[in-house]
């Protein structure tokens, strides 16, 4: 009996522990999972209004379907299809997401029937022409940072992470602020080494989907060009049940739209 | 006890809230900057896509065999696709007006003409591991850049020598196509019911260097061929076997079908003619240091007895190797070695008609690509160089691109020719180098 209640101490003990102080490791991993794992699969519309310092516009509007390899929040399937502009409408764009090397990526144009492989590019450039980069949208592995909890209030932590290969980056930190009760990053500001705040994410909707509370609306500006792009999700569906061949050549060639739809 | 608690404490991990006790964060940005939902249109019951473009061009020199404007047209492209049940319907069609061509009759196949259907297909999956597609088609396969090898689908080689866009390269089939999905195995088996020949070089739109007469030739003096058109005894069967292995995709291919640009020539008549021709190849892509490198090969039977006459041509292996990576922010580079080795070499120069020009046994090609894109992917600027150090001659494509709007595009570029001998497969080619610009509308 003593040691029951011993054992019922101790770890009520670690549960509070890992409630308050938390350990800045799973504040992280849990960021990332409810930001790029929810379900096993998912699909959305996505628009994005690219808007440059001087105002001008440019719209992009894609179906993105993701499913997940395993629940090891590790390797990842995706498939982008476009709709908006016109001259990129049915185009698809596919990604194996690797966690030990370069993702692997395949584009595929419909005029010419041409499947294309990619060469993987730097994860920190442009997706689409838009000012969200392509780890924005796939996810930064929490290993190529390290992390620590600057600041921790009633309803964020706000966790500074600094590359661990700086030259592989365009920033030197950021800083994320992470809501306790969800655990999604509602605001990211990237600094450059003069601690001058050159890029910043904000969330500006969230909204529950099948019990996964997900950000639906956001902005992404660039301080240093004065350019934003604002990116909503529509349609957002979890557990789908995306078959895995949907991510493969057959698919890139013949548009799978009962997902697309 | 114990259990009941443990079972208590795991209920209270984040994963585990029911969505009511979820407090999701509140105050955040302000929506008013976003964009109104789109409401969707009612509109059409079918998809509809295309665009509108001017396109003109000029030859940078003098070329007595052809008019100075290179490319003048004004192209309406109308894209339809419909679903009924698992059936898709698919049709894209070009209008175009083009006063630089004197011939203004209809020629599908040969693209001739106001009209110029690049798809009338349909796609049905009637297996589980069957996807089938009917009709007219634009067909794809092979790992090389503006290099093929085992992809023997007709081009359009007039359309990339005036600077049309990049799709015009690949000119239709009528085919059937299956393909058939067994797991780690895929195979696409197509048939061609009658020859498709490329849309070659014949003098209409570009001059050439005609062997038989031992100068240019135009549009004064079209090559004329004998084009095999039997439906379903000229016809032609290419198929793919492709496999992954992790990231790296390997196919074998197999064609048996005619040389699909002419190849040959009737004595009697001195018409062009396409020899028959089968091609066993295999390629492999896949990632390697910080790019993708990539390699192809294939064998190139042609006709029986074509080793030993001269006009017919020999059989060859022609072979690929590719390396492309991004080099720089928004750069990307490619490059690429090709060779053309004349099989039966020997027996080619015994039988050589006195006088003839000569061809080296192999030809060398190099390709560079660079491409570079600017103000947020709206301005694109590349270049594709071939260059030949056996046949000592080149060509330089270069393109640049502005999007003013989100469907609305200007282009500029130049299809630059350079060569030591006029006959040589670039040379030849070049009093037609030429600029061209165009507005594009897309809808």
């Amino acid at each position: 009996m003593r040691i029951l209640t011993l054992t019922i101490l101790a770890l009520s003990l670690f549960w509070t522990a890992s409630a308050s102080a938390a350990d800045v490791m799973e504040v992280v991993k849990n960021a990332n999972h409810v930001s790029y794992y929810k379900g096993k699969d998912g699909r959305a519309k996505v628009t994005m209004q690219i808007i440059d310092s001087q105002g001008r516009s440019r719209a992009r509007e894609f179906i993105i379907l993701r499913r997940d390899d395993d629940d090891t929040d590790g390797k990842q399937k995706f498939y982008v299809y476009f709709n908006k502009p016109a001259d990129v409408k049915k185009m698809v764009f596919m990604v194996h997401k690797n966690l030990d090397r370069g993702d692997d990526r395949w584009l595929y144009l419909p005029a010419l029937d041409l499947v294309k492989r990619i060469a993987a590019s730097d994860e920190r450039t442009s997706f689409v022409g838009s000012h969200f980069f392509y780890e924005d949208v796939s996810g930064r592995g929490v290993d190529e940072d390290t992390h620590e909890i600057l600041e921790e209030d009633e309803t964020y932590y706000i966790v500074k992470s600094t590359p661990k290969d700086p030259n592989s980056v365009e920033f030197a930190s950021y800083k994320n602020w992470i809501h306790k009760g969800t655990f999604l990053p509602i605001k990211t500001e990237y600094y450059d080494d003069q601690g001058q705040k050159i890029r910043s994410y904000s969330a500006l909707k969230v909204e529950m989907i099948s019990g996964h509370p997900t950000v639906t609306a956001s902005r992404m500006e660039n301080h240093e060009t004065g350019g934003k792009t604002l990116m909503n999700y529509s349609a957002v569906k979890y557990d789908v049940g995306l078959p895995e061949n949907i991510f493969s050549e057959r698919y890139l060639r013949k548009a799978p739209r009962k997902y697309l739809r | 006890m114990f259990r009941t608690l443990t079972f208590l404490l795991l209920m209270v991990l984040p994963e585990t809230l029911t969505a009511q006790e979820i407090k999701l964060p509140e105050g955040l940005g302000d929506l008013s900057i976003m964009m109104e939902s789109e409401v969707e249109e009612p509109g059409l019951p079918f998809d509809l896509s295309g665009f509108l473009e001017s396109r003109i061009g000029a030859r940078l020199g003098q070329d007595a065999h052809q008019k100075d404007m290179s490319i003048g047209e004004l192209r309406l492209q109308i894209g339809i696709e419909k679903e009924f049940d698992s059936l898709t319907f698919n049709f894209v069609s070009d209008f175009l007006y083009d006063p630089v061509r004197d011939e203004h009759s209809l020629g599908l196949e040969t693209g001739q003409g106001f009209m110029d259907i690049r798809e009338a297909n349909v796609t049905f999956s009637p297996l589980d591991f069957m996807d089938v597609k009917i009709g007219r088609q634009v067909l794809t396969w092979g790992t090389g850049d503006l290099l093929f090898i085992n992809d023997l689908f007709s081009k359009d080689w007039n359309s990339f020598f005036i600077g049309r866009d990049d799709e015009y390269l690949k000119a239709p089939s009528d085919a059937l196509k299956t393909a058939l999905f067994f797991g780690d195995y895929n195979l696409d088996i197509i048939y061609v019911p009658r020859f498709d020949a490329d849309r070659f070089i014949d003098g209409t739109r570009i001059s050439f260097f005609d062997r038989a007469s031992g100068g240019l030739s135009g549009r004064e003096n079209p090559v004329l061929v004998d084009r095999p058109d039997g439906w379903f005894s000229e016809d032609e069967l290419a198929a793919r076997l492709y496999k992954s292995f992790g990231a790296y995709e390997t196919a074998l291919y197999y064609y048996n079908g005619y040389w699909k640009s002419p190849a040959g020539q009737n004595v009697t008549t001195g018409w062009g003619t396409f020899p028959r021709l089968q091609v066993f190849g295999a390629s492999v892509r896949g990632p390697m240091s910080q790019g993708i490198a990539s390699l192809e090969g294939g064998y190139y039977k042609s006709a029986d007895g074509a080793s030993i006459d001269p006009f017919v041509r020999n059989s060859e292996f022609r072979l690929s190797v590719g390396y492309e990576q991004e080099i720089g922010p928004e750069l990307t580079g490619g490059i690429q070695y090709y060779l053309e080795h004349r099989l039966d070499y020997d027996s080619y120069l015994a039988f050589l008609p006195e006088g003839a020009i000569r061809d080296r046994q192999n030809r060398h090609l190099f390709t560079l690509r660079l491409t570079k894109l600017l103000m947020q992917q709206d301005l694109r600027l590349s270049l594709f160089n071939f260059y030949s150090p056996s046949d000592k001659d080149g060509y330089l494509r270069l393109h640049i691109s502005y999007k003013i709007r989100d469907s609305l595009k200007v282009e500029a570029g130049g299809n630059i020719f350079y060569g030591q001998n006029i006959y040589s497969f670039f040379g030849q080619f070049k009093d037609n180098s030429n600029i061209f610009t165009a507005l594009h509308y897309d809808f």
